[in-house]
């Protein structure tokens, strides 16, 4: 068993919030000054081969975080509601697949989440100052009274995660709860999971506890089994473990090998410096022909030619050809 | 359980069959991932449809429903056929050895006695050989034709690989994987727990489906060690709890049981109770029933049970049939012969088979009574919710009164779990409104009703006028009054027999253990098996140290557990012939030349030798049973039954429909189909969602959402035989009613061939109704058939027959 | 929505072009209802480059404070492009037979060089519209399209669930480019109205002097002259007089 984490301790002490805007190594849209000091990576490890898919980190997830959700319909699968929301900022995800190497079938079920992406691809593409942060924990936290409702960070995410409220207009995720990791404690969803699928702790802990589970795995015949810690986005303080690390888009499509979309990049690095260099470009280009050429004026001539037009008495051909 | 869940993590194989312990226990599941991850356990799943549990499980096999026994009975015959037995555990701690009487025998699905009219058996036969001494005849050396092994080898042989397929449409392979992973679990080193719930007992045999795995077990020495056992998971919170204070209306507190109407003395009724031992020097503990009894009785009537009035013996009901079970209780109402009925923390309308029946019962009561913390549809049984409930309403009478109650987390009291331990809890929060603690809704009624005895009398108001109701507020007796009452307590001073100067207790002091008890009216206690829980040292249930050396599992200092804060039942069986541990890495307990100690409380004198003793206390034989004598209605072997509708005739005995044993009521017979009926083609199950608790949390928002509508599951491929679309509204109809619903379809669940014929199973979660936060919708109750098990009478709502198409969904 | 085109008129005589007056000769070039058209699409143009911008880079966020903050530009910038949209569409309808590319813009380009030193002697006649001009109208027609229709794509408030993250992408950098060009096109667009003077009062007034149309577009004015001659002239009021246009004659210099 991973040791548990304690209850909150009830004095007075521990309520007081372990790290807090001073922690910030990035924020949307503005530069920070890096902390002298960082605090210890945390991360969420959810073993997927643990997971019995009960929804208790769902509905924790939910009682913590005050959310609302709808009563929906069901669609003929186990997943309820259909997708992430504004509200549901975990879902369990099914999948039954067909081992066609054991010939057994298999139910993957997954829980999906903000993965607090060591290189967030929402705080990248995020235009607001501070609507988006990451602490040196390795939380990625969205501030909504910074949030204008664009949906950038939906495009910048490589994991389709964040939702805009149709009631607030600002975008929600997993804040990994920030709040109860603040004083303490671990994230609702790990509080409640029954079978420790759920674990949470330094990131260094988190990997090795994933090492001696896939140790587990491969002596079941899982050879493929493996940590889920994508370097394209620097890694994660989400991590899965995997029975087939192999095919992490099996899992409801996890994405084989995320990284912030190259388009992603394009508009939020080069297309910026290019668009402001062509656009002063353009301005500075006016300024000096005017400086050099000097301005296009109208002559006697001209005014008196066109008299000359009108009245019927003009005598100077036209140029070229119509 | 006959161990706590906290043991689960110290086995070395879990079979799930016969229940899902993700989807439905997913908070005791944890131990069998503690056991997977750590020691590297194996789970196997076997059943109808890939669940939860199965998607962590490292073996799934299929199996139709209703066919458990011939799969185990199949697993046993295959342990003895490739000698994969704990043979010293089953030559000495089971019946293996002893004879049985030479009119005893099994042929095609009956046993000797038979008698069809009363759907019953004489069993006379059904019990060992004695000899002139009064023990049981044995033949250690398992020679003799008539012992029990000899016996058993005998019955499972039909049980081959091959029947086991036709009947239970499991593969072949797949079945002989199990039987070999499970067969490895008969060296002594080597555990295998049994997880089964609901899967097992909701079927008109299902406590033969558990007495199989039980004899198994047993077979493979896996009951008293640590990490194997037969282990229950209980659904309710305190179901465990309900059992044990004898809540069922045959039972009294602490599994002794009402008189029937021919035990009219006292002197009667204990002739047939206190089990004189039948081996030498075994314990046969319920030799103490006079103790338990008398000092339940003082507890119920305190001065007026005397030993002059045989401790007010004729105060108690007379059984006049079996069981005032519930099918029986609604068969009654039906009849009009039942008017009043009182309903705490019960939803029946939804919980017992056979909506149309129970609502047309309920419509002929006078008065309905109905205790929750939580509107019910039985409350509202008469309300018109169109096809979800076409009651009509004019023409209903019946009287209802609702008493909102508290919930478990608004009261204080214990709450006994399936590894039978008794868990103090406290309020957490103030009832709502005029809700009210079950205790004092009681107590007000009774208050009443005494006083309208003493005024007007009536044929027989002694029971009620001499209860004993000492409580310091008679309109509320506190939780912790109720908890010291059933430990337990002294009413005079009583001496040390073999020291009489010295007393054991005083007069008014709490008991500390059932080993107290008396006959002689010294003593009061209101359920023998909780005594300890309470005594002179305080609310051990309480306890909260969790402190559990070397990593056993057995946090003796959490709780208390009964019996005797005992955590592991029948633990003697750990040890050998000479008390010492079969497997050391594995102790529980152990024999020191003097006594017995370990890690859990000895379930045996603590003095008692190795090898004089059996570890099976409370059996009169002191070993466990492979051969059940008289004790179960329907046979002392488990044999392979088909559910009373069923896809084909049995294989094995094709003349007999359903459990032979089994009550059914007259009208019911006609709404059951026939026996491969072209008009019910497809096996149903019904079952629950790890997302709501029965019929409550659809009261609550958070539930809904997570699966807020009804669905069936269905395969692949009978979606695409009779054009059902994933998502989409089916219909679904049986021989009582149809319900409507969406279609979920899954590779989970697929065709199996049993006797040569494709068997498709529909699944039916059992949560919607039409009151509450989730979409209105159909409870599976209102599909399936009126009849129980033969000896517990708990409904067959796993296996009945049905038929499915595609609908444009209800409409009123 | 289309002016009536006189049947045989050349393409780049517009309904309201006409010239009166003869000293000074007045040529009317933009009627009032395409200088509100005009200005209405220029507004929008610029409030969308200002909140665009804002949201383009966070150098540029504080401009939000122009629409009350962020979350009221994010709101009004879609509404703001729609109206550009309509607004332009309008335009578009009105000018797009004027700029229709003819010969001369070849030879026109061809000499760009005079065109940016001022050497005007040797250009070609031009019609309503200069090659440069013409530029500016098409490109902005195709940005403008461009920018609706990535617009729609990532206006998330009611048209996210039709398209797939991947297309969105794509879609928000698709604009971003297109008004990066858009706005530079409306830099060259000013600029040019800046440079050559007596260009602004023909979307100020919608007049130009015959001199500006006699220098810049001359085959224009000269169309503008037969139509007058084959029409009524003295029927086309002059802007400058309530008499009519013969009541001001002036001598050529």
């Amino acid at each position: 068993m991973f040791p548990p984490i304690p209850n909150a301790s009830v004095a007075g002490e521990a309520s007081r919030p372990r790290f807090s805007e001073r922690d910030l190594v990035r924020r949307s849209a503005s530069e920070v000054a890096l902390p002298t000091t960082r605090l210890t990576e945390i991360a969420k490890l959810i073993d997927v081969t643990k997971c019995i898919g009960c929804k208790a980190c769902q509905s924790a997830c939910l009682e913590w975080n005050n959310l609302h959700e709808d009563i929906g319909y069901n669609h003929g699968v186990y997943d309820n509601p259909m997708d992430l929301t504004p509200n549901t900022f975990t879902l369990m995800r099914f999948t039954e697949w067909d081992n066609p190497e054991s010939g057994h079938l298999e139910w993957l079920i997954r829980k999906d989440g903000c993965m607090h992406c060591a290189d967030p691809g929402c705080l990248k593409a995020c235009p607001s100052p501070g609507a988006i942060v990451q602490y040196s924990n390795g939380i990625v936290d969205f501030f909504h009274e910074n949030c204008i409702g664009c949906g950038y960070c939906i495009k910048g995410c490589p994991f389709n995660i964040p939702r805009i409220s149709k009631t607030d207009h600002t975008a929600y995720k997993c804040t990994l709860c920030s709040d109860r990791i603040a004083v303490g404690q671990g994230p609702a969803c790990q509080k409640a999971c029954p079978t420790q699928a759920i674990v949470f702790g330094t990131k260094d802990e988190m990997k090795a506890w994933a090492e001696f589970r896939i140790k587990d795995l491969k002596s079941r015949g899982f050879e493929h089994a493996g940590l889920y810690d994508p370097p394209g986005v620097g890694g994660t303080h989400v991590m899965y473990v995997l029975h087939h690390a192999d095919k992490p888009s099996l899992y409801a499509g996890l994405p084989d090998d995320p990284s912030i979309s190259r388009v992603v990049k394009v508009w939020k690095g080069v297309t910026k410096y290019f668009g402001m260099a062509l656009m002063g470009a353009a301005a500075l280009a006016g300024l000096a022909h005017y400086a050099v050429a000097g301005p296009n004026k109208v002559t006697e001539e001209d005014e008196d030619s066109a008299g000359s037009l009108a009245t019927g008495r003009d005598l100077q051909p036209p140029r070229g050809h119509a | 359980m006959t161990n706590p869940w906290t043991d689960i993590k110290n086995t070395d194989l879990v079979v799930i069959m016969g229940g899902n312990a993700a989807e439905a226990h997913p908070c005791g599941f944890k131990w069998v991932t503690e056991a997977k991850a750590n020691r590297g356990a194996k789970l196997i799943v076997v059943d109808p449809r890939f669940t939860r549990s199965a998607s962590v499980a490292d073996y799934y096999a299929p199996i139709r429903q209703g066919t458990d026994i011939a799969f185990l009975l199949g697993v046993i015959n295959y342990c003895i056929a490739n000698d994969k037995v704990q043979w010293d555990y089953t030559k000495t701690f089971t019946n293996a050895s002893y004879l049985v009487k030479d009119g005893f025998e099994y042929a095609d699905g009956l046993f000797s006695g038979y008698d069809e009219s009363k759907r019953d058996y004489d069993n006379e036969t059904w019990e060992y050989q004695v000899g002139p001494d009064g023990y049981a005849l044995v033949d250690e050396t398992l020679q003799h034709p008539r012992c029990v092994w000899n016996l058993l080898k005998q019955h499972v042989a039909q049980y081959t690989t091959e029947m086991v397929e036709r009947i239970c449409g499991t593969p072949k392979d797949k079945f002989l994987t199990v039987a070999q992973m499970i067969a490895e679990c008969s060296s002594p080193t080597k555990a295998m727990t049994s997880m089964y719930a609901l899967g097992w007992t909701q079927h008109s045999k299902g406590a033969q489906n558990i007495r199989t795995m039980a004899m198994l077990q047993l077979i493979l020495g896996n009951i008293g060690i640590r990490g194997g056992g037969m282990n229950a998971l209980r659904g309710h919170s305190n179901i465990q709890g309900l059992t044990d204070i004898g809540l069922l209306s045959n039972m009294l507190p602490g599994y002794m049981n009402l008189p029937v109407d021919s035990e009219t003395s006292f002197d009667r009724y204990m002739s047939t109770r206190a089990y004189k031992p039948l081996r030498p020097g075994q314990t046969s503990y319920w030799q103490n029933y006079r103790k338990f009894f008398v000092s339940l009785m003082k507890a119920m009537y305190g001065s007026a049970a005397t030993l002059e009035n045989d401790w007010a013996y004729d105060y108690l009901p007379k059984l006049d049939v079996g069981n005032y079970d519930i099918l029986r209780a609604f068969e009654l109402m039906k009849q009009g012969k039942m008017n009043l009925y009182f309903c705490q923390g019960f939803n029946p309308l939804q919980a017992f088979p056979n909506k149309a029946k129970l609502a047309e019962g309920l419509s002929k009561l006078k008065l309905l009574v109905v205790m929750d913390p939580l509107q019910t549809e039985t409350a509202r049984f008469w309300e018109n919710h169109g096809l979800y409930n076409d009651a009509a309403t004019a023409k209903i009478k019946t009287e209802v009164i609702q008493f909102p109650t508290t919930c478990f987390a608004e009261d204080e009291g214990s709450l006994v779990n399936s590894g039978r331990w008794l868990q103090w809890h406290w309020s957490g929060g103030t009832p709502p409104g005029e809700a009210h603690t079950d205790a004092w809704i009681m107590a007000q009624i009774f208050v009443r009703l005494r006083e309208l005895y003493r005024k007007e009398g009536g044929a027989f108001p002694d029971p009620i006028l001499n209860l004993n109701w000492s409580y310091a507020d008679p309109g509320e007796p506190t939780p912790e009054e109720l908890a010291k009452e059933m430990n337990g307590y002294a009413l005079a001073d009583v001496a040390d027999p073999a020291n009489p100067s010295r007393k054991v207790f005083q007069r008014g002091k709490q008991l500390s253990g059932f080993g107290d008890y008396q006959d002689d009216g010294s003593t009061a206690g209101g359920c023998w098996i909780f005594a300890g829980s309470f005594t002179e040292a305080g609310n051990m249930m309480a306890r909260r140290d969790n402190s559990d050396p070397d990593d056993t599992g057995m946090y003796l200092n959490w709780s208390f557990a009964w019996p005797a804060n005992r955590r592991i039942l029948y633990n003697r069986a750990s040890c050998d012939l000479d008390g010492k541990p079969w497997d050391p890495s594995r102790k529980l307990l152990e024999w020191d030349g003097a006594k017995w100690s370990g890690y859990d409380v000895p379930d045996i004198a603590p003095t008692a030798k190795p090898r004089d003793v059996g570890p099976y206390i409370m059996n009169a034989e002191g070993v466990g049973r492979l051969f059940v004598r008289g004790m179960m209605r329907d046979g002392p072997f488990p044999t392979h039954y088909e559910p009373f509708e069923s896809p084909i005739l049995n294989p094995v005995a094709p003349k007999i429909r359903g459990n032979p044993a089994s009550r059914v009521f007259a009208d019911d017979w006609k709404q059951f189909a026939d026996i491969g009926s072209p008009a019910f083609p497809y096996a149903a199950t019904s079952y629950r969602l790890t997302e709501h608790f029965h019929y409550w949390t659809k009261n609550n928002h958070v539930n809904a959402v997570l699966q807020p509508e009804s669905f069936v599951e269905i395969s692949v491929e009978l979606a695409e035989e009779k054009g059902i679309v994933k998502g989409g509204w089916v219909r679904v109809w049986s021989m009582r009613g149809e319900l409507f619903a969406k279609a979920v379809v899954t590779k989970r669940i697929k065709p199996m061939i049993c006797d040569g014929k494709t068997v498709h199973i529909v699944g039916i979660p059992i949560h919607w109704g039409f009151v509450g936060a989730a979409r209105k919708g159909f409870p599976a109750n209102v599909l399936t058939p009126f009849v129980g098990d033969a000896n517990i009478e708990t409904p067959e709502f796993k296996a009945f027959m049905v038929n499915i198409e595609s609908s444009s969904g209800p409409v009123a | 929505m289309t002016a009536p085109r006189e049947h045989g008129a050349p393409a780049d005589i517009q309904s309201g072009d006409a010239v009166s007056g003869t000293h000074p000769v007045q040529v009317h070039r933009y009627k009032a209802a395409a200088r509100i058209n005009h200005w209405i699409t220029a507004a929008s143009l610029i409030l969308l480059a200002v909140s665009g911008m804002s949201l383009f880079t966070p150098n540029l966020f504080f401009l939000t404070g122009l629409f009350s903050g962020g979350q009221w530009t994010r709101t009004i910038h879609p509404w703001i492009g729609l109206v550009l949209f309509f607004s332009f569409s309008l335009l578009f309808v009105r000018f797009w037979r004027a700029n229709l590319p003819v010969q001369a813009d070849r030879t026109w380009l061809a000499k760009i060089g005079d065109v940016l030193r001022n050497r005007d002697d040797d250009l070609p006649e031009l019609g309503k519209y200069n090659a440069g001009q013409k530029f500016v109208f098409w490109s902005m027609s195709a940005l403008i399209l461009v920018l609706i229709s990535t617009g729609i794509v990532i206006w998330d408030q009611y048209f996210s669930p039709f398209t797939t993250i991947e297309v969105k992408r794509l879609a928000v950098l698709a604009h971003a480019l297109a008004a990066i060009f858009a706005i530079c096109v409306w830099i060259i667009h000013v600029y040019a109205a800046i440079w050559v003077k007596g260009t602004f009062s023909a979307m100020t007034h919608g007049v130009v002097t015959g001199g500006w149309a006699w220098r810049h577009h001359r085959k224009w004015l000269r169309e503008l002259v037969v139509k007058v001659d084959g029409s009524k002239a003295a029927e086309i009021p002059h802007p400058h007089s309530a008499t009519g246009p013969s009541s001001s004659p002036r001598r050529p210099s």
